[in-house]
């Protein structure tokens, strides 16, 4: 598939106002205004487009469910606080296709019939800030955002608005909670964003990249689109692929393509001749594949067929050298960190599996640890408001799962049995408990 | 708890305007008001280095809300100092992809060439080193990011020459995104950061 959002990105100025409208820019926003809001829904509806960000929830459904008999304002969210592991195709997007983001905002907002979308950008992406603020300000000189757009009667705000370091603010309600000036801990739902979001207002959050895939649609039409991907996973996709390959990247493709033609093809294969042991294909929070699982079509179906999930399709690929205890202590460590502290199961479980985990990984686990460690992740995992809980559940279940020597070895021989050349060379500090 | 220095603090003129300019994108009410407290606290760290008890005073008072609802906010965000930080604050992502290419060992390596351990500044007050969850750049790992600059793929002998580099030259060692993207086998464009001279 030739590359459509990505098309651009290595031109030296395609992140310019300039170059954007040389190459169709800002036409699909063009063809929206045309229409009206329930025509524009219907056409996304019709392309099949899929959430980006992680749930994969219909784009054009999500627009539909957003109260419209309202006196309040009306809000688009565009979620740009990718953080999760593995993931950075929206730095990539933002950084050198902005206008197709600020694009799909304004069509957004019109379907939706908002004012203003608020870009909610990750702190540590201040540099990619500083590219979109110029060319948000080029936009607004130009008369692409703001007052009477395009000379077409439709006025629309963009602002952009940093975070502050916190994974749980890609949750779109911590997310809302964290615009606000709050802490970014998750809403109790309903009233889900579509009735009660930003301000108590009907809102619509969306990640980049489907904002992205918006202006496409506009301009090449539902069918066209749809007909990229196989069936219900129609439009071209970003992969992060990561880890232990050769050419570690951000590759678009149809989401016909396979997992093996990723990793082998796209990403150049396993780095140093070693050999695959498994994969997470879409981001720290879903389960592993293992290498007899690759020739599944990297779709939403086709991964979720396969017992995981395309996620944020993030790609972390990893070798034989990685061991699975220290692998699932690693990202227990990252979820201990992150978790907001506002369910129980998740702020006092993290710790506890993190402490199980480190426990077997320096030498000191027992036989009856692996049932606790099952037991204690189980018990965080559906009992939470927000996918958190069953995300920080995972990389422990999983590993067990799939290899529960692994863990044994670790018990029986008083150490850590899978010795990694890049793993750090002196003893681990322990954490506080 | 923010450290209590002693010294009152209030925004400059100009980022006492800067803060009105950016209040003025959010809805004229206070739950609207409410939501400039990132960038509230924000300005106060480019003013101060880091957020103290007086400035969280400073801040409700500017906002018009509770010290407790800024101070709430502040210690849950991981980007706000709430004690003094070193010149340069060094932050290694330690998430796994970062690990699976060698972050631990570019953390021990930092820890040498500064002397430090992980949360600790040296004795200059020059550096602070920091060991930080998931950057977002897993396809430039290892990562290090330096105040609000990315230094990527980055092995563990080249974090020694950073550090020598950092001592050498300062902030213009801090070249913003894409830092050694160039040599990469599949480079992601490079930033053209009008703001900040290449390095090379």
């Amino acid at each position: 598939m030739e590359p459509v959002l990505t098309r651009f990105v290595r031109e030296p100025h395609a992140y310019t106002l300039g170059f954007y409208l040389k190459n169709e820019g800002y036409e699909g926003l063009r063809k929206a205004l045309a229409m009206k809001p329930e025509q524009v829904i219907d056409i996304v509806k019709a392309s099949g487009l899929k959430g980006r960000g992680g749930a994969g929830f219909p784009t054009g459904m999500k627009w539909q469910f957003v109260v419209k008999d309202t006196p309040k304002a009306k809000y688009i969210v565009c979620n740009a606080d990718e953080s999760e592991p593995g993931t950075f195709k929206d730095h990539l997007l933002m950084e050198r296709n902005p206008h197709l983001l600020f694009e799909g905002c304004l069509i957004a907002c019109h379907a939706i019939g908002a004012k203003v979308a608020y870009i909610y950008i990750r702190g540590e992406f201040f540099h990619v800030q500083e590219v979109m603020e110029r060319q948000l300000e080029d936009a607004y000189r130009n008369g692409y955002v703001g007052k009477n757009v395009m000379g077409l009667g439709f006025d629309c705000d963009i602002h952009i608005h940093r975070g502050a370091g916190a994974y749980e603010a890609g949750e779109e309600t911590a997310l809302l909670e964290s615009l606000e000036g709050k802490r970014a801990q998750p809403r109790l739902k309903p009233p889900f964003p579509a009735s009660a979001g930003l301000y108590g207002s009907p809102t619509a959050v969306n990640n980049v990249e489907t904002l992205c895939n918006v202006p496409v649609i506009m301009q090449k039409g539902a069918e066209w689109y749809a007909a990229l991907g196989p069936e219900k996973n129609g439009g071209p996709k970003l992969y992060c692929v990561s880890g232990h390959v050769q050419k570690p990247g951000v590759y678009e493709a149809s989401m016909k393509i396979s997992l093996r033609e990723l990793i082998y093809d796209a990403a150049g294969g396993i780095r140093d001749g070693r050999q695959l042991k498994a994969v997470i294909p879409g981001g720290s929070s879903v389960p592993i594949l293992l290498p007899h699982q690759l020739d599944i079509e990297a779709s939403f179906d086709g991964v979720a067929k396969a017992g995981s999930l395309l996620g944020s399709a993030g790609i972390i690929v990893l070798d034989d050298t990685t061991c699975m205890v220290w692998l699932a202590e690693n990202l227990l460590r990252f979820y201990r960190h992150e978790s907001c502290g506002k369910c129980t199961p998740c702020r006092e479980g993290t710790q506890w599996v993190l402490n199980i985990l480190e426990k077997i990984e320096r030498g000191e686990g027992e036989m009856k640890d692996l049932a606790l460690l099952e037991n204690v992740a189980g018990l965080i995992a559906g009992k939470t408001l927000c996918a958190f809980g069953d995300a920080a559940a995972t990389p422990a279940l999983t590993t067990l799962k799939n290899f529960r020597a692994e863990y044994e070895a670790h018990v029986r021989e008083g150490r850590c049995t899978v010795p990694a050349p890049w793993r750090r060379r002196h003893a681990a500090p322990v954490s506080a408990h | 708890m923010p450290v209590d220095d002693g010294k009152p603090f209030a925004y400059t003129s100009e980022n006492r305007e800067r803060l009105e300019v950016i209040a003025a994108r959010y809805p004229g009410n206070p739950a609207g008001r409410r939501s400039a407290i990132l960038p509230a606290l924000y300005l106060v760290q480019r003013q101060l280095g880091y957020v103290s008890l007086s400035a969280i005073q400073h801040v409700a008072e500017v906002i018009g809300c509770t010290p407790a609802d800024v101070e709430d906010v502040v210690s849950f965000y991981t980007m706000f100092y709430t004690r003094p930080v070193g010149k340069f604050v060094v932050q290694v992502c330690r998430t796994l992809p970062c690990a699976l290419r060698g972050a631990e060992r570019v953390t021990e390596d930092l820890m040498d060439a500064l002397g430090v351990e992980p949360n600790g500044t040296d004795p200059s007050g020059t550096f602070t080193l920091m060991e930080v969850e998931c950057l977002g750049a897993c396809d430039r790992a290892p990562l290090v990011m330096v105040n609000d600059s990315w230094h990527e793929c980055l092995a563990p002998e080249d974090a020694k020459t950073l550090v020598a580099d950092l001592r050498a030259r300062g902030e213009a060692a801090l070249t913003g995104c894409h830092h050694q993207a160039p040599d990469r086998a599949n480079p992601e464009p490079r930033t053209e950061n009008q703001n900040r001279e290449p390095r090379t």
